[in-house]
C-alpha cells in the first residue's frame, strides 16, 4: 500500500512519519508541496514542523500550495488523509477539518509525553485501537490550542467527530481537551500529538502511535 | 499607487493570550487605566491601478485572515 508523505519547506517530521509508515508495513511515496499532481497513492500523511516558518498563520501558506489542492480534491473523493501537528493546522486551513489551532493558552512551547483517550476507533486512522483506550504519545507544539465557536464545537461533539482527547492534563488550553478531530466521513483525521514519534521502544515513550499507521493500511487492504 | 490596509483581529469569543500578556505587562508598568488588549495583524498592500474591492475582500478573507477565528477590516486610501 502506497502512503504519500508530503514535505513542505520547514517540515520537520516527514522523515519520522515516513519511518512510521514503513514500520507499519506500508510503502512510502515522498511528495513535494510544489508539485501540481498527486501520484497514485492510497493515503496521504501531512507531517509536523513549521511549514513556511509559521508565517501569517501556522499552516496557512502550506494549505494553499499546488499539491494541497490535489490532496483536498482526493480527500473529498474519500482518500484518507492524516495531518499531524503542523499537518493538522494545514488541514484546518485547507478547510478539510473544522476549527483552528492557535497560540497555546499559556504562551509556552510544550513538549512532553501525553496520555490521550481514543474516542473514535472507527475512523480510517484509528481502527487499530479500541474505543475508550488510553494511549501515550509525545506532544510538542507552540500553537496547538484547538478553538472554534461554542456552536461549532457543540456540533462537532454532537456528530461524534472528536477522535482523541487529552487525558491527565491539557497541554495547550485546547477547547474541551480536544487533541484530534475527523471529517464527517471519518477519512480525514487531524492530530496535534505525534504518533510517529511513538513507534519504537528505543526512541519513543511507547509504541502506541503505530496504530494510526496500521489502521489505514488495514482499511486500504480490506 | 493606491494603498490598501487590512486589519485582522481575533474574534471576540476567541481568547487572546498574547493580548492578555501585553495587558499584564501594562499593569506592571503602572498603566492601570488600560483594561483590555487584543493583538492583531496589520497588512499594507500596494495595488496597481484601481483597486478591485471584491478581489481585495477575497484576498483578505481567503488568505490574510482565517474567518473561523478572525475578523477582518479593509481600508482603502489613495495616498
Amino acid at each position: 500500500m502506497r502512503i504519500g508523505v508530503v514535505t513542505f519547506p520547514g517540515s520537520l517530521d516527514d522523515v519520522d512519519a515516513a519511518r512510521a509508515v514503513r514500520l507499519a508495513g506500508g510503502e512510502v511515496v515522498p511528495l513535494w508541496h510544489a508539485d501540481a499532481d498527486l501520484p497514485a497513492v492510497d493515503a496521504v500523511v501531512l507531517p509536523g514542523g513549521f511549514s513556511y516558518g509559521d508565517y501569517l498563520r501556522a499552516g496557512a501558506i502550506a494549505a494553499r500550495q499546488p499539491l494541497m489542492r490535489a490532496v483536498v480534491d482526493r480527500a473529498h473523493a474519500g482518500m484518507p488523509v492524516l495531518g499531524i501537528c503542523n499537518g493538522f493546522q494545514v488541514l484546518c486551513e485547507a478547510g478539510l477539518l473544522p476549527g483552528a489551532l492557535t497560540r497555546n493558552g499559556h504562551l509556552h512551547f510544550r513538549n512532553r509525553d501525553q496520555a490521550l483517550l481514543v474516542e473514535r476507533a472507527d475512523t480510517a486512522w484509528t481502527s487499530s485501537y479500541a474505543q475508550g483506550q488510553t494511549i501515550v504519545v509525545p506532544v510538542k507544539n507552540g500553537e496547538g490550542r484547538y478553538v472554534g465557536s461554542d456552536a461549532d464545537l457543540d456540533r462537532l461533539e454532537g456528530e461524534g467527530r472528536v477522535v482523541v482527547r487529552y487525558a491527565g492534563g491539557n497541554p495547550n488550553g485546547s477547547s474541551r481537551d480536544i487533541a484530534g478531530v475527523t471529517s464527517a466521513d471519518g477519512r480525514v483525521v487531524g492530530l496535534m500529538p505525534h504518533p510517529e514519534h511513538a513507534v519504537e521502544e528505543l526512541t519513543g515513550p511507547s509504541v502506541d502511535g503505530l496504530g494510526f499507521f496500521t489502521s489505514v493500511l488495514e482499511g486500504v487492504l480490506s | 499607487m493606491p494603498r490598501v490596509v487590512v486589519d485582522v483581529v481575533l474574534k471576540p469569543e476567541i481568547s487572546d493570550p498574547q493580548g492578555q500578556a501585553v495587558l499584564g505587562a501594562l499593569g506592571r508598568l503602572g498603566h492601570t487605566g488600560v483594561t483590555g488588549v487584543r493583538q492583531g495583524k496589520h497588512f499594507v498592500l500596494d495595488v496597481e491601478g484601481t483597486p478591485d474591492e471584491a478581489e481585495l475582500r477575497e484576498i483578505a478573507e481567503n488568505l490574510l485572515a482565517n474567518p473561523v477565528i478572525e475578523d477582518v477590516e479593509l481600508h482603502l486610501s489613495e495616498d
